[in-house]
């Protein structure tokens, strides 16, 4: 197994063996020893390895992920996972702002609390935070699911296009054209299947699902008079 | 952007080593604030004196004014020379025919005052400019510390953080004030005076404003909510405390750590991490809106 330790190697050069792996590589464990707060590591991965990172990372760590699976053993800073294809990124502990931003797919998992913005236009990644999060999650959301244990923070799915959020705490407010919609079989069914991949054993009678109203998508006429 | 450090230390045999704790924490956010950089140092105190903080380009010309006030007097005035920076102790009852002195003096400007603190700034990249001042060899309790990428002024000496307005209080800041230029006003009519046209010398003002009203240091800080718009993080330092606000939207990044020996504030974790024991330190983001504050009792 592949063991870098960022205090003795360059990121570049961490980042740069990462991206030359291939499809059939025999390296398909990598663990990562002090991060130290850095930014941007692990990013831009498109192989099928799993990469353990011990401690705390800065911005955009595993941004871009594509296959991989990339587990932090400490706290992201802001836009962990951001534009993720595919693949999976655990954070064990908290994650800063605009978590899994712009993702278009694959499993972002938070064992700790996102705070403000987390799945700001998130385009089909699915998010699963088992603490709370901050305000304006899920802003613009386009696709996707975000799930969150706790509680959701002001201004929730705020301008939502699409994309399910699921919320078992409190939500302190609802952005506009963000609605409470009805809990059915099939949001269940997605919900169980997600919770599962995340490791989390909540009911899913406890959330409660919210959506776009869909009153944005178009100019309304009778809103003439405020332009 | 900017980079804002601060520590806070609650185990006493730490103290020696406050200034080398905090130049490497400023030397890791040069990347966020190459313009110049700032510091304030809580150090000991000596009954019945003030510290005052003076900057001249030609520090001889401090030197010599402080001797001719110690013959005037007939007393001593011990004091340190730090690059551009003079710290002299000033027995509190002679303060006003200092500062008199040092009005007749324009090259010479007065940067901070008070029983505790000293402040330093300067232009130039932010390693170098602690360097120059020796921050790695000073002591204290707590301090706090900038390096300023300038968007609202001048990239100048005065335009460098930390802001003071009040005894023993000052302020860094990262973010911008869209409503300086009406506080500012308020304040200059309530009888402050302000050395710049910076946004951040004005929320200085104002949190100085408030206590000098009675307010705590968290009340003051409370009503600078209300009372400021715009982007912020705030970290303030008082004789015995220091403070963390940052604004509702959270435009700014922060990070804070705790252990049982100190308090970190950082703008990214990188800046935290080498203190003593910051592996097994409280990490967390703090939260919008709510202000923080530790006091020494």
């Amino acid at each position: 197994m592949p063991v870098v330790d960022l205090s003795q190697t360059a990121l570049r050069e961490l980042n740069g063996s990462l991206h030359r792996l291939t499809p059939d590589t025999n390296e398909t464990h990598w663990r990562v020893l002090n991060p130290r707060g850095q930014h941007a590591v692990a990013v831009g991965v498109d192989a099928p390895v799993v990469i353990e990172v011990e401690g705390h990372v800065g911005y955009y760590c595993a941004g871009m992920n594509q296959q991989a699976t990339v587990i932090v053993n400490g706290n992201a800073g802001q836009g962990v996972a951001e534009n993720m294809m595919s693949g999976q990124v655990h954070v064990k502990g908290d994650a800063s702002q605009a978590a899994g931003a712009t993702g278009c797919g694959g499993l972002l998992v938070i064992d700790g609390n996102a705070s403000a913005r987390c799945g700001i236009s998130m385009k089909g990644i699915d998010i699963v935070v088992k603490g709370s999060v901050g305000h304006l999650s899920a802003f613009m959301a386009q696709a996707g699911n975000l799930v969150v244990l706790g509680d959701a923070g002001e201004a929730l799915g705020d301008s939502i296009y699409e994309a399910d959020l699921f919320v078992g705490g409190e939500v302190k407010s609802l952005g506009a054209d963000c609605i409470e919609k009805p809990l059915e079989d099939c949001h269940r069914s997605t919900l169980r299947s997600l919770l599962d991949a995340a490791g989390a054993t909540a009911d899913v009678d406890s959330f409660r699902r919210y959506g776009s109203a869909r009153t944005l998508y178009h100019f309304h006429v009778d809103n003439i008079g405020s332009y | 952007m900017c980079g804002i450090v601060g520590l806070f230390l609650k185990d006493e045999t730490l103290a020696p080593r406050l200034g080398e704790l905090l130049a490497g924490m400023l030397s890791t956010m040069c990347e966020r604030g190459p313009d110049s950089a700032g510091f304030a140092v809580y150090g000991s105190e000596t009954p019945g004196r003030l510290k005052l903080t003076l900057r001249s380009e030609r520090p001889g010309d401090v030197v010599d004014l402080i001797a001719r006030v110690a013959t005037a007097l007939d007393i001593a005035l011990p004091h340190a020379v730090h690059d551009t920076h003079v710290v002299v102790s000033v027995p509190q009852k002679h303060i006003d025919y200092f500062l008199l002195e040092v009005a007749k003096t324009p090259a010479v400007r007065v940067v901070g005052s008070g029983r505790r603190m000293q402040i330093f700034k300067e232009v130039g990249r932010p390693d170098h400019v602690a360097q120059r001042f020796g921050l790695s060899r000073m002591a204290g309790t707590h301090a706090i510390g900038h390096t300023r990428m300038a968007t609202e002024s001048a990239v100048t000496t005065d335009g460098a953080h930390p802001f003071t307005t009040g005894p023993d209080q000052c302020l860094v800041h990262n973010g911008s004030l869209s409503n300086h230029n009406v506080v500012r006003r308020d304040l200059i009519r309530q009888g402050l005076s302000f050395q710049t046209d910076n946004d951040s010398e004005v929320a200085a003002g104002f949190v100085t404003a408030r206590m000098h009203d009675g307010y705590s240091l968290e009340q003051a800080m409370t009503a600078s909510l209300e009372a400021l718009d715009g982007f912020y993080t705030f970290v303030v330092g008082t004789e015995s405390g220091f403070s963390v606000l940052r604004d509702p939207i959270a435009c700014k990044p922060a990070v804070m750590a705790e252990t049982n020996r100190w308090v970190a504030f950082g703008t990214e974790y990188r800046a935290l991490v080498d203190l003593p024991g910051v592996d097994d330190a409280r990490v967390w983001e703090p939260t919008p809106a709510k202000v923080y504050v530790w006091e020494r009792h």
